[in-house]
């Protein structure tokens, strides 16, 4: 029996599309007054539930709006589901486009100090692994840089080596195996493929179903919020050709 | 309660990297660095000496004195205050990307700030041994302003901070109210001839002024007011459990507004 260390318990999220968003305060007082503060809300997703054991590695398929990003953001604890409840057992990390946390005037090695510190590592944690993520990056030349002067491909390199540089629970990952150049996404979803060995869970967004077919083992499909249909990746690949292709 | 100081522990790194961060940043780039903190509250002194003490007549050698301590404890208050606001906003991109506590931003640009504002307390040694202001033990007092500061700070940071998510107005909204305060702080200015009218009460209601009162009684060597003391430290536990309590009421919809 496989230890479930994600359980995704009747999730759903709404949420709130005024039609102008109203962030000032005169604003809000007029419409107040004249009673113009509708709002209308918008379930982005409703009643998905699922859970995941260790070594499953997901694929989640949708299309744009299905509200994929918006349930790894649950997951990754971002956002608070309006109702449902999501229990993790274990470390996440999440690899949402890369390098957003970074502070573009300080150098590569203070950003990683920053960045680890912002992904929950501890200080010794990253003393020790530094030389591996500097090497792994291949920035050895810019690490004393100011970011600002990094090109993006860079700054995705960096950010993916900081952190993916321990071995969390749960990994996910938005649409990040398209970063860099080849030679550095080769490395990349070799990386990736090396921590799906030891145990690590995965839950992959992209919409190349070619790269979902390469690395899940599983797969599930979200269509306006609802979860349609999970189950092995080879039946639901087939299922959502399909469901495309009509 | 045991929960929220364990993730506090583990996130303690996470506090440290940010708070070093705002320091480093403050001056990177300038060459005199950190040497500002020193010398722009001197700089700003001689100014408002010259214009409140030489133009309006106040002689008394200690004036310069009396000046920095009012500045260096408002312009803490003031950068703090402001920044703390920002903080939420300036992170956005961390906050929808990552889990973190979100209190810990506000609270890093109150810290970091607070450093600043001790290292620049050097200046007071130096002006003193200028204006020949020799230290009495009244001096130890200085810990009362010094330790209710960051709080009455802190709690005013944490309900700008939780306003400004929702209405960016009150940044814009904010810069006025620190004026009013700082007139109201008696910086420039000795506040008897204020405290002998009938309004007293406009100083008296601010906590700041309190806080600076005190601070400069006790560098000056003067007798704390323990009135003054009682309110500013009521006031600023208020303001403390207000921001709190705001904050976290409101802090799992900032995703949604920034």
């Amino acid at each position: 029996m496989k230890k479930e260390i994600l359980v995704v318990d009747n999730v759903s999220m709404q949420f709130n599309l005024s039609k102008e968003k109203v962030d000032h305060l005169k604003e809000y007082f007029i419409k107040l007054i004249r009673r113009e503060l509708r709002k209308d809300s918008f379930w982005a997703l409703q009643n998905v539930s699922f859970s995941v054991s260790k070594g499953d590695r997901i694929g989640i398929l949708g299309l744009n709006g299905a509200g994929k990003s918006t349930l790894l953001k649950i997951i990754a604890g971002v956002f608070k589901p309006t109702e449902g409840t999501v229990k993790v057992k274990g470390k996440i990390v999440p690899l949402l486009e890369l390098g957003a946390g970074f502070e573009p005037q300080y150098t590569g090695r203070e950003n990683i100090y920053l960045y680890g510190a912002v992904l929950g590592y501890s200080k010794k944690f990253i003393d020790q692994k530094y030389e591996e993520i500097v090497e792994f990056s291949g920035l050895q030349k810019f690490i004393d840089v100011p970011l600002k002067n990094y090109s993006s491909g860079m700054k995705s390199k960096l950010g993916f080596s900081i952190a993916t540089i321990m071995d969390p629970e749960i990994l996910i990952l938005d649409e990040v195996l398209s970063v860099g150049d080849a030679k550095f996404r080769k490395k990349s979803e070799g990386k990736i493929m090396s921590m799906m060995d030891g145990e690590t869970a995965v839950l992959f967004v992209s919409h190349s179903l070619d790269q979902v077919k390469r690395i899940c083992n599983k797969a599930m499909i979200l269509e306006q919020g609802h979860l349609v249909a999970m189950g092995d990746i080879e039946e639901i690949a087939q299922q959502y050709q399909d469901m495309i292709d009509k | 309660m045991k929960k929220y100081l364990r993730t506090f522990w583990n996130r303690r790194f996470l506090l440290s990297e940010l708070v070093k961060k705002g320091v480093k940043l403050k001056y990177r780039r300038s060459y005199l660095g950190v040497c500002w903190s020193l010398l722009e509250p001197l700089l700003t002194t001689c100014v408002l000496t010259i214009v409140f003490g030489t133009l309006f007549g106040n002689k008394s050698r200690d004036f310069p004195m009396y000046i920095l301590c009012g500045r260096l404890l408002y312009t803490f208050f003031s950068q703090a205050t402001k920044t703390a606001a920002r903080s939420i906003r300036a992170n956005s991109k961390m906050i929808c990307k990552v889990y973190v506590p979100k209190y810990l931003y506000p609270l890093s640009c109150i810290l970091f700030n607070y450093i600043i504002f001790l290292i620049s307390l050097l200046v007071l040694g130096v002006l003193g041994i200028y204006c020949g202001v020799k230290p009495t033990w009244h001096v130890v007092q200085i810990i009362f302003p010094l330790i209710l500061l960051p709080i009455l700070t802190y709690g005013v940071g944490m309900i700008l901070a939780t306003i400004t998510v929702f209405f960016r107005d009150m940044e814009y909204l904010w810069e006025v109210i620190l004026m009013l305060i700082m007139y109201t702080c008696a910086i420039f200015y000795y506040p008897e001839k204020i405290m002998n009218s009938g309004f007293s009460w406009i100083l008296k209601l601010n906590p700041l002024y309190c806080i600076i009162q005190n601070f400069r009684d006790a560098i000056l060597g003067q007798q704390m007011n323990i009135h003054l003391l009682v309110y500013a430290a009521i006031v600023s536990v208020i303001a403390l459990v207000i921001g709190n309590i705001a904050f976290y009421k409101k802090q799992d919809q900032f995703i949604l507004h920034v």
